[in-house]
């Protein structure tokens, strides 16, 4: 092969983008390059942008002038993606799938069938989260390939080594459907890497070997990334390994449903009640244009951070157009009052975001968080950690137990904003003195450059870093995963039996090893399909394989089945006596084995994602 | 082969000329076989967009129109020109108008930046003297006030002018399209 890439894509939930580079080069010289995405902008036209934003439109035949959707590379496309898509979906929401990475990770809805767009009228025909997500991974596919592989020559995507960021918060549910949908996009190497761990390769890559110089033995580094719809936190330590620096992810966190959008909604709600107050009427649509008018004078007031009000003028409606302008300002206090105390509020370590709330008949779409301050949710990351540790791993922690972080990273489009960034660090610092450690200064806030693509640039890095050409950061299992094992006690009406978790991977547990779960056999019918609960916890951590906890409180959740059909010729209707054995791939997923007991036969358990909802 | 010493005139001619007026002279250019038009190129094809092959409907019409109509399109999208300049302005307060045609300029502008690059055609400050080369171009310079005597004339800057160096407009939409400035819109409920 003449040249060989290696891609990282980041599937984003708002926004997604490719970045390469060449996988020959030493790690040093791999410049990565942003791929230019054509698409639709408008009808009739397509233009390179480097992100592609994560919309999906199904039009219908009354959406679009025949002819006005072609692409280069084909003629009448079944779905618009990208600009276009989010740009129709604001006039006529009902065709628009949006957020289609948020579902992939919400266990309440059925992510293999057709739902979504989500409560849209019955003549739209639907479509999958995972086959949405992989419909957006096919385009960047066509896009790579007619760039690349231009008939027949060169690198077709499906042929190179393509890293795929996930959220860290993603559950091993969340992470095989992402992977299926690499595969349903042809992608047959892909391998799966966190977000916030990309971000982090971004920052290494832009380092070149100086990061050696900012961060040494023993801190701790907080990769804070808040998106366009999700907010994420992870922890890096720094460690020594064989006389060298070596980073490994020891915490992950919640999946977060908070981010950018939820902020310039925020502020066009607050412009709104002020333009009612005053007479006018606005409606959905206006709204619309509220929001975006919003998200464009919020980076004005931001990035000039001497003025003190921007104007937001919403033109009117049809042919009144001056004469039914409405002039508005959005003030710097605003900015202030509604994203830094709304979204940043100065709150103690202590101080956990409100729960959701669960009313009976819940609403069923998407779980968006129920507390909007990032800094609650932070206090609650930073403190989830303080329980239960590796052993292996040093933390820096507070006289309360708080991991206290040496260093910041920030990622994500919201962290573009320097005031937000400022108070972040402002509300860690106030919690660091607190647990007696000095504050963060400059040097503590690392500073990836290009938020919007440093994700894609980080994955594509990390691909280079897995061939042995750069620093890797150890990350392993991102959770601690238990299988189910039902008490036997006597029943007693009305309560189910007690259910006992029996640990199958141990947090952090290394990518390309295997464990075997000792002492335990389970009895197995050939032929007939067995299952088996599921369960996992971002909290524990101190457990190993083959511990088995009762009354863990709040601390594991249980995800979907594990199904399991023994074949065995000519045994049919036997009981086989299986041990469990735990892997955790190359490409970041886990498999679970049943092993017959004298090592002969093994069968795969299968996530059953599908059945949970179909009962 | 021009002679030397003509190379020579010619080498220090276009030195003064590069240096002064940023531009080679007109009849230099066409004795080395070149053309102004080659070296700053006028008005030039649209290059993005593909050329439309035969127009459909019933009155045809030549492209060039279709991309004037095209561009107002653009311009009323974006930028809502067309409604603004079709409205009757007279009775609103300036303040109305003004808060409305800031953000029409904006986004008009927008507009420009992204379809037609524009260059202004004597780059240097307005209200200073310049020299007009022999040879210039008179769609390109005009000249006002006492215009006698031969070129170079030295005089004022009073405009700058605008040529267009690049036109990228999309491709043109399909059939009766592209007599659309803007569709009416109907909200289904």
């Amino acid at each position: 092969m003449e040249s060989e890439f290696i891609v990282g894509i980041d599937l984003g939930t708002t926004n997604s983008a490719l970045a390469y580079c060449e996988g020959a080069a030493a790690v040093e010289h791999a410049r990565i390059e942003v791929e230019s995405v054509p698409q639709l902008v408008n009808p009739n036209e397509v233009a390179d942008r480097t992100l592609l934003p994560s919309f999906l439109y199904i039009p219908g035949d009354l959406d679009f002038p025949k002819g006005s959707l072609s692409l280069p590379w084909d003629a009448e496309p079944k779905f618009v993606i990208g600009e276009l898509a989010r740009k129709r979906g604001a006039e006529g929401p009902g065709r628009l799938v949006a957020s289609a990475k948020s579902w992939l990770s919400y266990a309440a809805a059925n992510r293999t069938s057709p739902i979504l767009p989500w409560q849209t009228p019955e003549e739209v025909s639907k479509l999958s989260p995972v086959e949405v997500s992989s419909l957006y991974l096919q385009y960047l596919r066509t896009v790579w390939d007619v760039h690349h592989a231009a008939e027949g020559k060169g690198d077709a995507l499906a042929e190179l080594d393509v890293l795929l960021t996930v959220p860290a918060s993603f559950d091993e549910e969340a992470r095989e459907l992402t992977r299926r949908a690499a595969e349903q996009a042809g992608l047959q190497h892909a391998t799966l890497l966190e977000e916030p761990q990309a971000a982090f390769y971004a920052w290494l890559e832009s380092q070149g070997d100086g990061w050696r110089k900012s961060i040494k033995i023993g801190d701790l580094v907080l990769v804070c990334d808040v998106g366009g719809g999700t907010t994420d936190f992870s922890l890096i330590a720094v460690s020594e390994e064989n006389g060298d620096l070596a980073l490994q992810r020891v915490a992950v966190g919640d999946h977060i449903l908070l981010g950018g959008d939820n902020m310039d909604l925020a502020l066009a709600r607050l412009l709104q009640q002020r333009l009612e107050a005053e007479g006018h009427r606005i409606d959905t649509y206006q709204l619309q244009g509220l929001w975006h008018l919003c998200r464009a004078a919020k980076e004005h007031l931001f990035e000039h951070s001497k003025s003190q009000k921007q104007d937001v003028t919403l033109l009117g409606k049809g042919r009144k157009l001056v004469g039914g302008t409405i002039k508005t300002e959005l003030l710097r206090e605003d900015l202030n009052r509604v994203l830094v105390e709304g979204f940043f509020p100065k709150v103690g370590s202590d101080e956990m975001p409100a729960r959701q709330r669960r009313i009976g008949f819940q609403e069923l779409g998407l779980p968006y968080a129920a507390d909007a301050a990032v800094t609650k949710h932070l206090a609650r990351f930073l403190s989830q950690q303080m329980q239960n540790s590796l052993e292996a791993v040093n933390i820096r922690r507070g006289r309360s137990g708080l991991a206290c972080p040496t260093h910041v990273l920030f990622n994500g489009g919201v962290m573009k904003a320097d005031v937000l960034r400022g108070r972040l660090v402002e509300v860690l610092n106030h919690w660091l003195t607190e647990e007696g450690f000095e504050v963060l200064g400059a040097a503590n806030v690392l500073d990836a450059p290009d938020l919007e693509h440093a994700v894609a640039r980080g994955a594509a890095y990390y691909g280079k870093a897995r061939r042995g050409l750069g620093v890797r950061i150890r990350s392993g299992a991102s959770r601690t995963y238990y299988v189910g094992i039902e008490s036997a006690m006597p029943a007693v009406p009305g309560m189910e039996a007690p259910l006992k978790a029996l640990c199958v991977v141990p947090f952090g547990m290394e990518e390309g090893t295997e464990a075997m779960v000792p002492n335990r056999a389970f009895g197995l019918v050939v032929g007939e399909p067995a299952e088996f609960r599921f369960l996992s916890s971002t909290i524990r951590k101190q457990d190993h394989v083959g511990d088995l906890l009762e009354n863990w409180g709040s601390e594991i959740e249980e995800l979907s089945p594990l199904e399991v059909t023994l074949t065995l010729e000519g045994r049919q209707g036997a009981v086989l006596p299986v041990r469990l054995q735990s892997r955790v791939t190359e490409i970041g997923t886990l498999e679970l084995w049943c092993v017959s007991s004298d090592g002969a036969d093994r069968w795969k358990l299968e996530l059953n994602i599908r059945e949970k909802n179909e009962q | 082969m021009i002679r030397f010493s003509k190379r020579l005139s010619f080498a220090f001619r276009c030195f003064f000329s590069l240096l002064l007026q940023g531009k080679v002279p007109h009849d230099i250019l066409q004795a080395l076989g070149g053309t102004l038009a080659e070296v700053a190129p006028l008005a030039a094809a649209p290059k993005a967009a593909p050329v439309a092959s035969k127009v459909e409907g019933d009155k045809p019409s030549p492209e060039s129109l279709d991309r004037a109509v095209q561009l107002l399109g653009l311009l009323q999208r974006d930028g809502r020109l067309v409604d603004f300049l079709e409205e009757d302005v007279s009775s609103y307060p300036d303040g109305q108008l003004g808060a409305a045609v800031r953000s029409i300029h904006t986004s008009c502008r927008q507009v420009l930046e992204r379809y037609i690059k524009l260059e202004p055609i004597i780059p240097s400050e307005e209200d200073q003297p310049v020299t007009v080369p022999t040879g210039f171009d008179l769609a390109a310079i005009k000249l006002v006030g006492n215009v006698t005597g031969e070129p170079p004339i030295r005089g004022l800057l009073r405009h700058r002018g605008w040529r267009v160096t690049e036109v990228t407009l999309p491709a043109l939409p399909q059939g009766s399209g592209r007599a659309i400035v803007a569709p009416a819109e109907v909200e289904i409920p």
